[in-house]
């Protein structure tokens, strides 16, 4: 298992997120989130690189291990954890700087200087995102002067930059047009060879197309997970029933 | 009825507007006639002539070389282009060394044949006299009757607002002492500007925030003569001993006092622009592995660079323009500072201390009137400046 999660139960305040939650990840899979929204799927996907650290007055109980160790042991250091495990955000949000220093920045972050080394690894990593070609003569533009689909792909390339063993997207082509989903779904079909990848979407047909397993989220319980071609198929709760055949949600 | 009512409406705020800018207009307007009506005064005070022998051949002299002359700084003819003889001058109140009360009249009837021939039998002498007391057919010379020109003003390095026969208006020294002061305030407001900007945007807990918030904008609401107040007791006599000066008045006074001043919007405007910076590029720095701190330098500072610096800008402006506290302590010597541990004197201090003494119409009043131009000049391009930044970004945020 590439990642386990033990009991999770977290809390906004007073209000109880995610309840008693326990999964496990294997490596080189796509696992899909799926769920109506506020059923916690976002939520969840946030703890496994800490990004719920930055909201006050949050609690956490039970464990999430990746590779066997525990994320949020105390002795963990959140800048190298996050380096391990990176993020796609639901709207694309490059830095406000050029196509290549945006690739290059989680680089320079953590200590990379070879100059030769970066300009490598952003090619590799924009050849890797399907994004070279589109963007090789104008690597020095502002990256705002992408189109919003190769703006995600852009920051897909960021995230994949430092070479992170797992990847959480977060609705990663619901901003997107059919045509820019339909690449990114692609990207994500090839990444799986090299890292385990985690993606909570809206959309239950890009589930079904691009994920191994799902997990059905209903009011911060998950409700189902299993191979995604069993939930869409032969789901054994009717809460799943119900969600994947659209009668709510 | 409705109708009637928003007519009304409309008519009260299209003439409010209308109003507003006119009379904005006129001001400008005003500033800028008086201002230009300087250069239609003569060099030589209204009314009075400098009269020479006629064997002399000096027939023009600038402002600074007639009060070089009167100052006695300049003895010699030949210093001035003239031949080689010594300079004597003559106004009206030394009449009396040269005559007899007999001689002049009682009612100093002959003055005017008095002089005249005074200056026939002295061949160095200048004379500083009414014109009007000269007879018509005096065998004299008269220097040429030019009016201030633009060098003398724009390049005038001596502010004499008040010398006679010719004042001086050289601006440099104010222009200098306005821009160095404001140099200075800048360079002790930048740092701490910043440094309380970045704490109260990114480490400041919440609470913490909403106790400096207010503090620091009601700084902005102080008069600035309390400034000057605290400035002349405090910091003055703090510097005096500190460089062991012989004044304490200075420009660092100023400088002093004007950064306390310039802080205040720097960091209210500079912090709004840093926690305007959107949640999601923190994050995305973040999850690649940047510490709070890289992401402060290397996302948040930059994509909030233009608001930062029109901070900067605006507090430049404030420095600038800003009158009573430096009027209080910066010394007010009108000379082109050397150091900042010197007295000087900016624009603004100048017109508050010297628009009370001038003379309603003459030329000291119109030089002050051509500084205020000046002055909004230099506020127009920080403003416009500021307007720039702001819209320039190269990789410009949604």
């Amino acid at each position: 298992m590439k990642i386990e999660v033990k009991d999770i139960d977290f809390y906004y305040g007073s209000f109880h997120a995610l309840k008693n939650i326990s999964m496990g990840i294997e490596q080189n899979k796509v696992v899909a989130f799926i769920g109506p929204s506020g059923c916690g799927k976002s939520t969840f996907l946030r703890l496994f690189n800490r990004m719920n650290d930055l909201i006050p007055d949050t609690r956490l109980t039970g464990q999430i291990l990746i590779d066997g160790k525990d994320v949020y042991a105390p002795k963990v250091e959140v800048d190298v954890l996050r380096k391990e495990i990176g993020m796609v955000f639901q709207r694309p949000n490059p830095f406000p700087m050029s196509i290549f220093e945006n690739v290059a920045y989680g680089l320079r972050v953590n200590g990379v200087k070879d100059k030769v080394f970066i300009a490598q690894r952003v090619e590799e990593t924009l050849r890797g995102a399907a994004l070279w070609d589109e963007v090789k003569d104008k690597l020095k533009a502002s990256a705002y002067a992408l189109s919003g689909g190769q703006q995600q792909r852009l920051c897909i390339a960021r995230a994949m930059a430092v070479s992170p063993s797992v990847l959480l997207m977060d609705e990663p082509a619901s901003a997107l047009d059919p045509i820019s989903t339909a690449k990114v779904e692609e990207l994500i079909r090839e990444l799986r060879k090299e890292l385990t990848i985690i993606i909570v979407t809206h959309n239950m047909q890009q589930a079904a197309r691009v994920s191994d397993k799902t997990a059905f989220f209903y009011m911060g319980e998950m409700v189902e997970y299993d191979d995604t071609k069993v939930i869409f198929t032969h789901p054994r709760k009717t809460e799943t029933q119900n969600y994947i055949t659209g009668r709510f949600g | 009825m409705k109708k009637f009512f928003e007519a009304i409406v409309r008519g009260v705020l299209t003439c409010s507007g209308f109003v507003t800018s006119l009379v904005i207009l006129l001001i400008i307007g005003f500033l800028f006639t008086e201002g230009a009506g300087l250069f239609n005064e003569p060099m030589v005070e209204e009314g009075y002539v400098l009269a020479l022998n006629k064997e002399n051949d000096v027939s023009s002299l600038t402002a600074e070389q007639i009060k070089a002359v009167f100052d006695e700084d300049i003895v010699n003819w030949k210093e001035i282009g003239g031949r080689d003889m010594p300079i004597t001058t003559f106004r009206l109140e030394d009449v009396e060394r040269y005559f007899t009360v007999e001689e002049l009249g009682s009612e100093y009837e002959h003055v005017g044949m008095c002089i005249a021939s005074l200056i026939a039998r002295s061949p160095g002498m200048i004379a500083f006299v009414p014109q009007s007391m000269l007879p018509a057919d005096a065998e004299v010379r008269y220097i040429d009757d030019s009016t201030i020109s633009l060098s003398e003003v724009f390049a005038g390095t001596e502010w004499f607002p008040t010398a006679t026969p010719a004042p001086l208006f050289g601006i440099v020294p104010l222009l200098a002492g306005t821009l160095w002061v404001s140099l200075f305030a800048i360079l002790f407001a930048l740092p701490f500007g910043l440094s309380v900007a970045v704490y109260m945007s990114e480490v400041a807990s919440e609470r913490m925030r909403s106790v400096l918030k207010p503090v620091i904008e009601l700084l902005n609401g102080i008069p600035s003569v309390v400034y000057g107040f605290f400035g002349l007791i405090v910091i003055v006599p703090l510097l005096q001993q500190g460089f062991n000066l012989p004044v304490g008045e200075s420009g660092l006074a100023g400088s002093i006092v004007l950064a306390i001043m310039a802080l205040p919007t720097m960091i209210t405007v500079a912090e709004d622009a840093m926690r305007s910076c959107p949640r999601s590029l923190r994050e995305a720095s973040l999850a690649l592995g940047a510490t709070r701190w890289q992401t402060i330098c290397k996302v948040v500072i930059p994509s909030s660079m233009s608001g930062i610096t029109s901070g900067i800008v605006l507090g430049i402006g404030r420095a600038v323009g800003e009158t009573m506290a430096v009027l209080m302590v910066t010394g007010n010597a009108a000379i082109i500072p050397t150091s900042i541990v010197e007295p000087l004197r900016t624009i603004p201090a100048t017109i508050a201390a010297e628009l009370g003494e001038a003379p309603a119409g003459g030329a000291h009043y119109q030089a002050l009137f051509l500084l205020g131009v000046i002055l909004f000049f230099i506020t127009l391009v920080i403003n416009m400046s500021v307007e720039y930044i702001s819209s320039r970004n190269k990789y410009k945020l949604r």
